[in-house]
């Protein structure tokens, strides 16, 4: 089924809330695409190693690595490193070297690229559309970051775009503090609270990194806009990744609200661990005869119990999903006795994503 | 238990799904029961604590048990409140905070959001609270996952660095010195037995060491499964081939939730190897949605293990 979501894509985003198995679910997808013989490259920007965990690598770099996975296409994967793509993007669009390295030594600037969130998701998108313009890959697939708002992400390109567009780069783009103090009455006064409330010495950091990087806005704006562009182009799929559990859902089906109203283009659900239904009726007598230990028989039944309940709760919260997802599909993957992490797993899970 | 509920402050981190409100909330109430006035600080708009109490926790220290209370950190409000107590003027900081400079220059300043979070939470386990609140003996911290989470520990430190001199380094100084203090902070990180999770614990617990030389005072795996059938009852079990198709399926159960118990209790033991700080474990719980009198049996599970 994934495969007919991913026909004739080059670019799939996985997205979702912590801990539904989404990094897991991105490398599945892209076995199960490289072993029908496409070349796919997997990208995370996840610094956990989950990735490199499940593919059975030692480690993973900016570089690509090609995965042992004996495919018919092939399988490769990376793990973004979003500090080095941000000075990599800073030296692109550098006018000379003098600001490049004005940049690249700014504390404010290394705290940004390092740190803050919303920046590594913006870099992720980055890569994703270099990768996407080398075309070297049939296929990409993203691994997004686990953010608690899962949105974050689609809105990072629009945010730094805002930022890099915003008064506060063109207040300080005059060098130094110069450029406050011509603002007149008003701003006079703002700027003396300011210093007040904040000291001189951050004021003069902000100040030289805002000055430095005005010159690099046009660059930054057209790139944030090739990425949108990116995103919602037809050759993009997002899947949406999800458990049963109900925050999960909640946060699934409102997440493929956003993405519609973004205009985004959305392929469909994957809903794992999934327990399965089990049939009606009461084993009890059968079992205590069949086993003739009556101890271990209310064992067996106590962990029926407890499964078949979980098990109901589980259809109903997807039932809901469904609901919310009118038309567009879903796909189940079954709890599975062992979680996966490794090419074994990816390959058991396999079936319910291709099947 | 004792010398961590000493503390002022406890931060729950760990990955994203792992139960941190679970064992923040199991803590809090344990915190509670002994006499202490405790608060539970949710931040980035997670509104989860509200939902496993049944309570609505939109305004301001909601009593969610006796002795227990909840703080949603909205980092807007969080700035506010420290420019009055900065400038020690309400006129100021309507003048500063309503001018457009001061929104573009904080909007884009990176890292402020993180840091006036950490300020209002280091602010909420204060004896003299500067932004005139109530006094708590404990504040419990439910954390954003594992990277942002360590983002948000970084950013005092950073910002002590980065500002150097003045008012903003001060205060940045002051509150990275309290959480690196482990009479004053302590750190829980929550878990699953699982594969990927034990492997994140583990390297988040190198991270923190290594950035900020701090260690995490107790894991706490959640959700592990019973180990309810030995070797020779699944043997049986598993040689059963007779039986009504509800029968199989009931055999089927068993024997996949043994599995499951069994590779659990193997992550567990490897978690117990690779880690430094001391493991304890919550039993799973066997409903789809946590009620009120499921967190109180974590809870006293909790105390009765850390």
């Amino acid at each position: 089924m994934i495969g007919d979501w991913l026909e004739r894509k080059e670019v799939c985003i996985c997205a979702g809330s912590g801990g539904v198995g989404k990094t897991t679910t991105s490398a599945a997808i892209a076995l199960g695409m490289a072993a029908r013989g496409r070349k796919v490259a997997v990208l995370t920007i996840d610094p956990a190693k989950r990735l490199a965990n499940s593919l059975g690598l030692p480690e993973l770099g900016n570089e690509e690595r090609l995965v042992k996975a004996n495919v018919e296409g092939e399988l490769w994967a990376m793990m973004l490193d979003p500090k080095r793509t941000f000075d990599e993007i800073v030296d692109w669009h550098a006018p000379d070297e003098r600001t490049r390295d004005a940049v690249l030594s700014n504390r404010i600037y290394q705290e940004l690229s390092n740190a803050v969130a919303g920046s590594q998701e913006y870099m992720a998108m980055e890569k994703l559309h270099e990768l996407h313009q080398e075309g070297r890959y049939d296929l990409l697939v993203l691994d997004t970051p686990p953010t608690r708002n899962a949105l974050d992400f689609i809105d990072a390109p629009k945010k730094l775009a805002a930022f890099i567009d915003s008064r506060a780069l063109q207040l300080f783009a005059a060098p130094g503090l110069a450029g406050l103090k011509v603002l007149g009455r008003g701003s006079g006064m703002v700027f003396s609270v300011l210093t007040r409330a904040t000291g001189i010495d951050l004021l003069e950091d902000l100040s030289t990194f805002f000055a430095s990087f005005a010159g690099m806005t046009e660059g930054f704006r057209e790139r944030a806009e090739r990425v949108n562009a990116l995103l919602a182009d037809s050759r993009s799929a997002f899947v949406l990744v999800t458990s049963p559990r109900a925050d999960a859902v909640e946060e699934a089906g409102w997440f493929h609200h956003r993405l519609l109203d973004a205009g985004l283009p959305f392929a469909g659900v994957v809903a794992n661990r999934v327990r399965r239904a089990a049939p009606r009726g009461d084993p009890s007598g059968e079992l205590t005869a069949l086993l003739g230990d009556d101890a271990l028989a209310r064992r067996v039944m106590r962990t029926f119990e407890e499964e078949r309940r979980l098990a109901a709760q589980d259809r109903r919260n997807l039932a809901d999903l469904r609901k919310r997802l009118g038309r567009k599909p879903m796909i189940e993957v079954p709890h599975l006795d062992d979680d996966v992490h490794d090419i074994q797993g990816l390959r058991r899970m396999d079936e319910y994503l291709f099947g | 238990m004792a010398p961590l509920l000493d503390k002022r402050l406890i931060l729950v981190t760990g990955k994203g799904g792992a139960g941190k409100t679970t064992v923040a909330a199991a803590l809090g109430l344990a915190a509670a029961r002994r006499g202490k006035r405790v608060v539970l600080c949710e931040v980035a708009e997670q509104k989860r604590l509200g939902a496993l109490f049944a309570v609505d926790t939109e305004h301001a220290e909601t009593e969610l048990a006796p002795g227990l209370f909840a703080v949603s950190v909205d980092p807007e409000q969080a700035k506010q409140e420290w420019l009055r107590y900065q400038l020690k003027s309400r006129t100021l900081a309507g003048v500063l905070g309503g001018s457009r400079l001061f929104q573009y220059l904080t909007a884009a300043a990176p890292g402020l959001s993180e840091l006036v979070t950490m300020g209002k939470v280091w602010d909420l386990a204060q004896l003299e609270r500067r932004t005139g609140g109530s006094v708590f003996d404990l504040a419990i911290v439910d954390a954003p996952a594992t990277g942002h989470g360590l983002a948000m520990l970084r950013a005092p430190s950073t910002f002590a660095a980065v500002a150097r001199v003045g008012p903003v380094g001060r205060q940045a100084e002051k509150i990275d010195r309290s959480l690196r203090d482990p009479a004053h902070t302590g750190v829980l990180t929550a878990a699953l037995p699982e594969e990927m999770p034990v492997n994140e614990t583990v390297e988040f617990e190198r991270a923190l060491r290594r950035e900020l030389g701090m260690a995490i005072d107790a894991i706490v795996v959640n959700a592990l499964h019973p180990e309810r059938f030995k070797r020779p009852d699944v043997e049986r079990l598993e040689g059963l081939s007779a039986g009504s198709t509800v029968t199989r399926a009931a055999v089927g159960a068993a024997i996949s939730e043994h599995r499951r118990a069994r590779g659990e209790h193997a992550q567990v033991r490897r978690l117990r190897r690779a880690a430094g700080a001391p493991v304890v474990t919550l039993p799973r719980i066997f409903e789809p949605e946590l009620d009120r009198d499921d967190l109180e049996r974590l809870s006293a599970e909790l105390e009765r293990r850390l």
